[in-house]
């Protein structure tokens, strides 16, 4: 029962990889890469988590009790991680865009070939 | 572990299944927001109020809107 | 390939993937008995040394300002991606004719306007004292100025997000993390050293550098996000016209 959060992680990251092989539009196909990388940021703060814990904010905790506090650092990382998340979704989306200016299709299948 | 970590766990497993498998574009974009605001309340779960509040932000506000400009754009398909 | 063998191929590379998963998985600790020693030596320090009281920005900004350093790059790459690829193939002559017809959404967008610039400015401001921070921040303050769009028009946008200071703003604020870096080696310090006073605990004039960092990110994310935005939307002005190939 306490690996289940890690499983969790796995599972949405296997969920994500299955939405991308199967995907028939390249939209569709830009949100599930942005679920695979949700998954990272699940077992990021999972790895973190100490039990009956609290927050790493130290306004109204009394520094005695530091200890009980989960690990700071990977919630550091995960929250650069997801805005920084959404620019790169979007840089993928104009790159779908331009595909479909380009050739009036958003199907990964019809795009295969590289043209000239 | 506590009862509203599994439960939060589950809504988030099952919430990225369901982003997943909806087809129509501009339904997963809202189904996206929804996984999003999951994924916060187990953030929140897991004692990260900073993670949690960037990932209301981003999922609820800036990832629908640029996702509905760009089908908005190449129009609504599957 | 056609997309039964693409999905065979994939169930067969996925169950060996899961496997690979739960074998990684298995070395880890179990949930909940957090082991490593460096988050629980930065919880018991961080205030005491840099008298703010959200170790997690202190983390960001201090303690690992390399790695969002790194961070403010990608955002920087990828904004900079995006106003390539889309402004070059597009019409200058395009004009968008959209403006909001019903006066109820109107009040009460522009209305919202001003709370939701408040709410993203006190987010970054009070950012390294309680949740929040440049990121968050950053991204709430861009939300705002998007309101003015969806309450009004896209002209009245283009008018409060123009195209030459954003561009130069996220191009200024994502230098001035590096350079203020760079500063503190030419000066003798290590990079990004934490020199400047560090002020009294939980008071806004606290941390040393971490304020500094702290708006200047939020300057970079704002900029970022209105300027991906705005192309965006301006794509929308643009006819479809037939596939060139």
């Amino acid at each position: 029962m306490s690996y289940l959060p890690y499983a969790v992680a796995g599972w949405i990251f296997l969920v994500g990889l299955y939405g991308i092989v199967t995907s028939r539009n390249l939209i569709h196909l830009i949100v599930c890469v942005s679920v695979v990388q949700s998954s990272t940021y699940v077992l990021l703060l999972t790895i973190g988590y100490k039990e009956h814990g609290t927050a790493p904010i130290f306004k109204d905790l009394p520094l005695a009790e530091s200890q009980r506090a989960v690990d700071p650092v990977v919630q550091a990382l995960t929250l650069t991680d997801i805005v920084v998340g959404v620019t790169v979704l979007a840089l993928l989306l104009a790159l779908a865009l331009d595909a479909h200016r380009a050739t009036g299709t958003l199907d990964p299948d019809e795009l295969r070939a590289l043209k000239g | 572990m506590i009862v509203l970590q599994v439960v939060s766990l589950a809504l988030v497993a099952s919430g990225a299944v369901a982003v997943v498998l909806v087809r129509d574009l501009a339904r997963q974009a809202l189904v996206n927001a929804l996984y999003g605001l999951a994924l916060a309340v187990l953030f929140l779960v897991l004692q990260a109020p900073d993670v949690a509040l960037s990932e209301v932000v981003v999922g609820a506000i800036a990832v629908p809107l640029v996702l509905l400009a760009a089908i908005r754009r190449v129009g609504r398909r599957t | 390939m056609s997309a039964r063998a693409r999905l065979a191929l994939f169930a067969a590379g996925g169950v060996g993937l899961a496997f690979l998963l739960a074998w990684g998985f298995s070395g880890l600790a179990d949930f909940g008995h957090y082991p490593g020693p460096y988050g629980d030596v930065l919880n018991r320090v961080a205030v005491g040394q840099r008298h703010v009281t959200s170790v997690v920005a202190a983390t960001v900004f201090d303690y690992r300002g390399f790695d969002t350093l790194g961070e403010e790059f990608i955002l920087f790459a990828s904004a900079a991606g995006v106003a390539l690829l889309l402004r070059e193939a597009r019409q200058r002559d395009a004009v968008l004719r959209d403006p909001v017809a019903d006066r109820t959404v109107r009040a009460v967008g522009l209305l919202l306007v001003g709370p939701a610039v408040l709410l993203g400015l006190y987010v970054v401001a009070f950012g390294y004292l309680t949740p929040g921070g440049g990121f968050q921040g950053g991204v709430l303050l861009a939300a705002g100025l998007v309101l003015v769009w969806a309450a009004g028009s896209y002209r009245a946008y283009s008018r409060v997000s123009p195209t030459t200071v954003v561009d130069l703003a996220e191009g200024l604020a994502a230098a001035a993390f590096p350079a203020l870096g760079l500063a503190l080696l030419a000066s003798g310090g290590a990079f990004l050293e934490n020199v400047l006073p560090l002020g009294t605990r939980g008071s806004l004039l606290s941390g040393g550098t971490i304020p500094l960092l702290n708006w200047t990110a939020a300057i970079t994310v704002t900029a970022a996000v209105t300027l991906i935005v705005a192309e965006f939307l301006e794509e929308l002005a643009v006819p479809l016209r037939r596939p060139t190939r």
